[in-house]
């Protein structure tokens, strides 16, 4: 293979990837970086409710830009992260969070986590405790032979 | 201890079996995944002032149906959903009992007016949110949807998507005889 066409590959390959890249949002940044911060990480953090597996941020949806919107007009405001995500969750519900809060309704999904963690440790220090006994113990059987 | 070997074999069933009823369920149309349960029903329906679609020098307050209950409609002309379930509106309309709102989101004047005039106007007024801010308000995120507003302004029944005879007779036809014209 020539080195032309390895360096045509190339470029065409990196001008695939750049496809994906192109602005959803075409608003002004702020001018104050911290703002400019909570303003991504918010926009990032909601659902956006018309193509559900997108955030706001990356979602080109009208009603993203909307919401996204909403998010700059309330930082500039000066709204707390919390006042945002309540005005969010009172209109869409939970499900406009990607992080939910814990409540009755998802300690289960929070709980999962932990709790196989928990099992899988449980299971391995007694399969551990079990094989060292037998290891120990002079009247085991022959080792391969566990009923 | 043989049992212990049928566990997954067990998992796997109960996991099999969950998938093939929520699957089904989505198939036959009687679950949809995308729909998003509104923490809105039972509380206050948000107070709105916007322009009137077909008089845009007046401006419609939420608060002249205060006392009395009132269905809103969310479309647009942009709306393949909302041309289809428009017929089932217009015969809603006339025995409802309550009055039909529109709310044309995000529209073009113009052409909302357009498709009012083509395919019939089943609203007894329709106003324009033409920033889409009382929509979300509202909760909508995809046109149509439906919500019942009773008498003392709270939201009793919510549906996103076309509406039918059978949405109407399941969620909103029972409210409105037992609660909303209270």
């Amino acid at each position: 293979m020539s080195t032309g066409l390895l360096q045509r590959l190339t470029l065409a390959c990196a001008l695939l990837v750049s496809v994906g890249c192109f602005a959803i949002d075409t608003e002004a940044a702020f001018t104050d970086t911290n703002q400019q911060a909570r303003y991504e990480h918010l926009t990032q953090e909601l659902r956006c409710l018309v193509c559900q597996n997108q955030s706001v941020a990356d979602s080109n949806a009208p009603l993203a830009g909307d919401l996204r919107r909403i998010v700059r007009e309330m930082i500039e405001h000066g709204d707390t992260d919390q006042a945002i995500r309540h005005f969010m969750t009172d209109r869409y519900g939970d499900f406009v969070l990607y992080d939910p809060p814990l409540t009755a309704r998802t300690y289960l999904l929070w709980a999962a986590p932990i709790l196989l963690v928990l099992l899988t440790v449980g299971v391995a220090v007694r399969n551990i405790v079990r094989r060292s006994r037998m290891a120990l113990s002079p009247d085991v059987r022959e080792p391969g032979s566990r009923s | 201890m043989k049992w212990r070997y049928s566990i997954p074999a067990l998992l796997f069933l109960g996991l099999g079996g969950i998938f093939y009823f929520t699957l089904t369920k989505i198939g036959r149309g009687t679950l949809d995944v995308r729909e998003i349960p509104s923490p809105l029903i039972g509380k206050a329906a948000p107070h709105f002032a916007l322009p009137s679609l077909l008089e845009p020098s007046e401006l419609i307050d939420s608060d002249v149906w205060r006392g009395q209950s009132y269905l809103l409609n969310v479309w647009g002309s942009w709306c393949e959903g909302c041309k289809e379930e428009h017929s089932t509106l217009i015969a809603l309309a006339r025995v409802a009992g309550v009055p039909l709102i529109g709310m044309a989101w995000k529209d073009d004047h113009a052409s909302a007016r357009a498709m009012l005039t083509e395919l019939g106007n089943p609203y007894s007024v329709v106003v324009a949110d033409d920033a889409g801010r009382v929509a979300i308000d509202f909760g909508v995120y995809g046109a149509p949807e439906t919500f019942l507003i009773s008498a003392d302004g709270i939201i009793l029944a919510k549906h996103v998507g076309v509406m039918s005879d059978t949405v109407w007779r399941s969620t909103f036809a029972p409210k409105i005889t037992n609660g909303a014209s209270r």
